[in-house]
């Protein structure tokens, strides 16, 4: 399995040229959203003179090297160079902090290292400053394998991802396995139902007109079935993230990418 | 200053018809949107672009509120020998911005 | 003599009153046909001169992802000489709030007619480019493109 996935890992372009997700094993009926997008959606993610989420890393680019915090460290004091400092990083997506007790985000490390490190004031979810910078970070794994720590701290919250992504909820009654394993490929109102996998994170949405996180996405569907959303950082988003994550171990990052 | 991404051919030999491919973050809001207090958002859009090669204009467009969010414009362009091209974005709110990039031609 | 009998009479009044019926439904029949101005619009961008359908291409997808960025080229079959070249590009939506889409200007350094944006579509509809040539004629092309929209509503993000 190892050897399959570093063979994966190599056979990926860093131009960010996708590898379809069918060409990891044969049996994978694994496909990732950008294999359901028409080809002029493709096409806007898949070149990077084109696809608009490369004008916010962009500006995550200058976030890594802007100093924060009283100290006035910028993220390449402590990490270097983002091209090694943070490969593969993302990829490995939600991990467990030891002081919070619990597996977090990308988005919220990126945020504890703020608080803890750079003794700088948190971003506010879904801020402009923190998308960029996620997005920038989440680059430095495109085209690696989404690889959940093998971390048996973890196991308790992705068990309770898994239980809440089997759970009907809304006035629609519905859970996210109906749509996403029962009814993936079919078609919801002229769009195609993808399986969910969260291979592109942060995503420039086509409906947002922007760049938004896992947790805006995951959120859009609470709001789709009619329930309440949790809110934002809620821990019960991070165990979803999780169990969605391991659900899509193996299959390529393609982050930052484009959806309808 | 809206961040931008600005692509030009490096490699092009003269007499070559280039793609020169310009994105620019901005929402280009329509004027149609309703926002969460249920009060229109007022326009705000780029009307106009223009590049311009040593000084003269080689392309030009006006753009109104049907023109997506971050807009993306792709133009050909003959290049005949090096020199530095100018892109200049205008819109509402007396937003003007302008960005160069050399244009290397063999 | 000649007896114009009742009944042909009855017929001529129907007949004329049909005719009457054309007439009248020929005069509104053009303000039904640009339900939506798109044909005033272009009219007004041309002065009135028509622009004949030909050498203008628009590639769209015909069934897109969603409206809110639709990516789109034109192209113009030209030379793209001095003496013969694509001097402007217009292109016109039949049902979003406004007409306009886009204006182009092009000359004959540009050395190929291909403009691609992306758009904002309201809904299905039709899609028109007016090509301006150097000698001053106009030309066409038009297409058919199907808007769906998320499925999912959702709220503020």
């Amino acid at each position: 399995m190892r050897r399959a996935l570093a063979a994966l890992a190599l056979g990926v372009f860093a131009s960010g040229v996708l590898v379809a997700g069918s060409a990891q094993a044969q049996q994978d009926a694994r496909r990732s959203g950008y294999d359901d997008m028409s080809p002029a959606t493709q096409a806007m993610q898949r070149d990077d003179t084109q696809n608009p989420a490369m004008l916010f890393v962009a500006d995550g680019e200058a976030l890594w090297k802007r100093p924060a915090g009283s100290d006035a460290k910028t993220c390449a004091s402590c990490h270097g160079d983002v091209r090694t400092g943070m490969r593969g990083v993302a990829a490995r997506y939600p991990a467990f902090d030891a002081s919070l007790a619990r597996p977090v985000t990308l988005g919220e490390r990126i945020n504890l290292c703020r608080t803890r490190q750079q003794r700088a004031e948190a971003w506010r979810a879904e801020s402009p400053d923190l998308l960029a910078l996620e997005a920038y970070v989440a680059l430095q794994s495109r085209g690696q394998a989404i690889t959940p720590p093998n971390d048996d701290r973890l196991a308790p919250f992705r068990a309770r991802g898994e239980q809440r992504y089997r759970q009907r909820i809304g006035q629609l009654d519905l859970a996210c396995a109906q749509c996403h394993d029962d009814h993936a490929g079919k078609r919801l109102g002229g769009s195609t139902i993808p399986q969910g996998h969260p291979t592109g994170y942060p995503i420039y949405r086509l409906e947002w007109q922007g760049l938004g996180s896992l947790q805006r996405r995951l959120r859009g569907c609470y709001t789709g079935v009619r329930a309440e959303a949790p809110a934002f950082g809620a821990i019960g988003l991070v165990e979803l993230e999780l169990y969605l994550a391991s659900r899509a171990a193996g299959m390529t990052v393609e982050s930052p990418a484009v959806r309808p | 200053m809206a961040r931008t991404l600005i692509t030009v051919p490096q490699d092009a030999k003269r007499g070559d018809v280039v793609e020169i491919r310009v994105l620019i973050a901005h929402p280009m809001e329509t004027g149609y949107r309703v926002g969460s207090d249920g009060k229109r958002v007022p326009r705000d859009i780029l009307r106009r672009f223009a590049c311009r090669l040593d000084g003269e204009v080689v392309f030009a467009a006006e753009l109104f509120p049907a023109v997506s969010a971050n807009p993306y414009l792709a133009f050909p362009l003959r290049v005949e020998r090096s020199g530095t091209l100018s892109f200049t974005w205008e819109g509402d709110g007396g937003f003007a911005q302008t960005e160069t990039a050399a244009l290397n031609v063999a | 003599m000649f007896q114009p009998d009742a009944n042909a009479c009855a017929v001529r009044r129907r007949v004329l009153r049909a005719g009457g019926v054309l007439v009248a439904l020929a005069l509104v029949r053009p303000a039904l046909a640009d339900a939506n101005g798109l044909k005033a619009a272009i009219a007004a961008y041309s002065s009135g001169r028509e622009a004949k359908p030909g050498r203008v291409a628009i590639d769209v997808a015909r069934l897109v992802d969603n409206g809110n960025a639709v990516p789109i080229t034109v192209r113009v079959d030209s030379p793209m000489t001095a003496a013969d070249h694509v001097r402007a590009i217009a292109l016109f939506n039949e049902r979003n709030p406004e007409r306009d889409v886009a204006r182009f200007a092009l000359s004959a350094r540009s050395g190929r007619a291909v403009v691609s944006t992306r758009i904002r579509l309201a809904t299905s509809q039709q899609l028109v480019a007016i090509a301006t040539m150097s000698d001053g004629s106009l030309w066409s092309g038009a297409i058919d493109v199907i808007v769906t929209l998320a499925a999912c509503i959702e709220g503020e993000g």
